[in-house]
């Protein structure tokens, strides 16, 4: 009961959290879609690294390691810190000016002008939105899991079926209407404030949760050597993965730069140099989240009560893994600050994607087609609120059918962003990208991806390799081949367009604008 | 220090996060730390190290003056 209550309390801690930003709200549309472009280093540091970091990143690899060992950490931390902090130098920063420049809110919005193409706008929203939804409902399983095993025996009468746990439909509604409370008045300040404090949030918890258990193991050492013994393959990558594998993983990561919702977080900064702490910080930020996880993970396969049992028994569910160790090592009251840590990388997540979602539907959508004459900021606003509230509730009703293991999921999700990655890199550096060339690439991605997700029995099968490799590696590659041939085939883009993204603001300009340019 | 040699160091980092040579290794640092998550832990400080040099010496200036609107005449006139 202790557990929930902390839980609870934090939850509310939130709400609380966004009627205070609401009072910073500043009533348009651009304030509610981007924060007027007003964010700091420090806001977008950790408001970016909240979006990032999701049930992926502590429940899933925890689960991971606990099943395959240390490798995750090198498959996807080492491999996210650098491929995150050089997408975002090489084109975060850019994609912010571009956007600040013509006043873009979504990436549909640019790459329609890019490539003028509305046709390309209009088969990029479904698949956009598409492997958004499947993101969002990582999030709400890993949640819903989290709070399961937290609160068993809270409630022993009211819900027998699951032996007194909080069952997955009430906290899955209870997390959804928190996070929507805060982004429903708030918009995307409210989001990055409520990341900001959810990432202090899971950052400081996960280190106390770390410390706690390794002390009740005995010690770091107690507790690494305790794994050498009993699974010492836990300790080395071996056989749990090929060398393959681990090398194609460094794929999965460039999908940051095709997250519609990181997208948006990138156009509130307030300056180019607002991005210079978020691509230094990153990577260590990434090793303080994830090293705790992937030990508390592989110490698990070995970790033992007093009467000799597992602390997480090989029948346990997936995704428990954390939970169990926190609840079964750790006092309640940690427990329920750790639980409302894992709330809190989830929930950093689940706002920042329902709000893009809802951006996306009345910009991309109705104010497109409809004409941005018939909407003022008043209706702006409220027609994106509606969206939103739309979006969670699909998103809510989707989470209760069966849920399927968190990792293989988000892999599968963030293959396909991997796959548009191309897409934009080239939009940004290859003048010579041509619309059929962005169109024929965007449809063999979709249709790759999709046979390949069919063959794994649509992620069933969680070790699903082709050709021995990720399948992510042949979606890249389906993407790039694609984007390359059509664009060489096809006429070049229009010298207005290519002047409109491509201008050099070489020295000269630069020098015009009194701009200091380094040397090259 | 020059952008090329930023960007060269950034490509061998990347190489180097493939260490085969201890794949199979149990060595434990520290007495707790196994010697391959040690690696990759090290590597997360040197990336972050490299991208301190790359927002130091090899920051896209342009965009800021991009952002700003400050392009030359004829893009001004479109």
């Amino acid at each position: 009961m202790t557990q929930l209550v902390i839980m609870a309390a934090y939850l509310a801690l939130l709400v609380a959290l966004g009627g205070v930003c609401n009072r910073f709200f500043r009533g348009t549309a651009r304030d509610y879609f981007l924060a007027s472009h007003s964010i700091g280093p420090v806001l977008l540091l950790m408001s970016i690294f909240g979006t990032t970091m999701t049930a992926f990143t502590l429940v899933g690899s925890t689960g991971e390691a606990f099943h395959s060992g240390i490798g995750v950490f090198g498959m996807l931390a080492s491999w996210s810190g650098l491929v995150h902090a050089a997408v975002i130098f090489f084109v975060g920063i850019r994609l912010w000016a571009i956007g600040k420049r013509y006043g873009y809110v979504t990436q549909i919005q640019y790459f329609r002008d890019r490539f003028e193409s509305d046709k390309l706008g209009l088969l990029l929203f479904p698949i956009l939105v598409g492997l958004v939804i499947p993101y969002l409902l990582v999030g709400l399983l890993g949640a819903r899991g989290v709070v399961r095993s937290l609160t068993v025996g809270a409630f022993p009468t009211l819900f027998q079926s699951t032996a007194g746990a909080v069952p997955p439909w009430l906290s899955g509604l209870v997390i959804c209407s928190v996070v929507l409370a805060y982004i429903f008045f708030g918009g995307l300040r409210g989001a990055a404030w409520a990341n900001t404090f959810q990432t202090c949030v899971f950052m400081l918890s996960g280190i106390v949760a770390f410390a706690v258990i390794a002390s009740q193991l005995g010690g770091l050492s107690a507790a690494t050597r305790q794994v050498l013994e009993m699974r010492p393959e836990r300790l080395t990558r071996g056989a749990a993965m090929s060398q393959l594998d681990f090398f194609t993983y460094w794929l999965i990561p460039l999908s940051i730069g095709m997250f519609p919702h990181v997208f948006q977080h990138w156009l509130t900064a307030r300056s180019a140099k607002t991005f210079r702490l978020t691509v230094v910080a990153h990577p260590i930020f990434i090793l303080i989240v994830w090293l705790p996880c992937v030990l508390i993970g592989v110490w698990a396969t070995a970790a033992l009560l007093p009467d000799g049992s597992p602390v997480v028994p090989p029948t346990a569910p997936p995704n428990t893994e954390l939970a169990l160790m926190v609840e079964k090592l750790t006092t309640p009251f940690l427990g329920g600050l750790l639980g409302a840590g894992i709330l809190a990388a989830i929930m950093s997540s689940l706002d920042s994607q329902f709000l893009c979602l809802g951006t996306m539907f009345t910009n991309d959508v109705v104010i497109h087609y409809l004409g941005e004459d018939r909407f003022d900021d008043r209706r702006r606003i409220w027609l994106a609120r509606a969206f939103v509230v739309a979006i969670v509730v699909v998103t809510y009703l989707l989470s209760l059918a069966e849920p399927r293991q968190v990792f293989p999921l988000g892999v599968w999700c963030f293959s396909g962003f991997t796959g548009l990655f191309p897409l934009v890199f080239a939009s940004i550096y290859w003048r010579r990208t041509t619309r059929a060339g962005a169109i024929a690439s965007v449809l063999v991605t979709a249709a790759v991806w999709l046979w390949l997700f069919h063959q794994s029995g649509y992620g069933a099968d969680p070790s699903y390799a082709f050709l021995g490799m990720m399948p992510v590696a042949t979606v890249f590659a389906g993407s790039v081949v694609t984007l390359v041939g059509v664009s060489l085939l096809t006429t070049a883009p229009s010298e207005k367009t290519l002047r409109k993204f491509f201008h050099p603001a070489g020295k000269a300009a630069l020098a015009r604008a009194g701009v200091a340019v380094p040397a090259d | 220090m020059k952008r090329t040699t930023l960007y060269l160091s950034l490509l061998i980092l990347f190489l180097l996060h493939q260490d085969s040579w201890l794949w199979d290794d149990s060595t434990l640092l520290l007495g707790f730390l196994p010697l391959g998550l040690a690696y990759h832990a090290l590597y997360c400080v040197a990336t972050s190290v490299l991208m301190y040099l790359l927002a130091t010496r090899a920051w896209p200036e342009e965009a800021e003056a991009f952002a700003a609107g400050q392009r030359d005449e004829e893009a001004a006139s479109e």
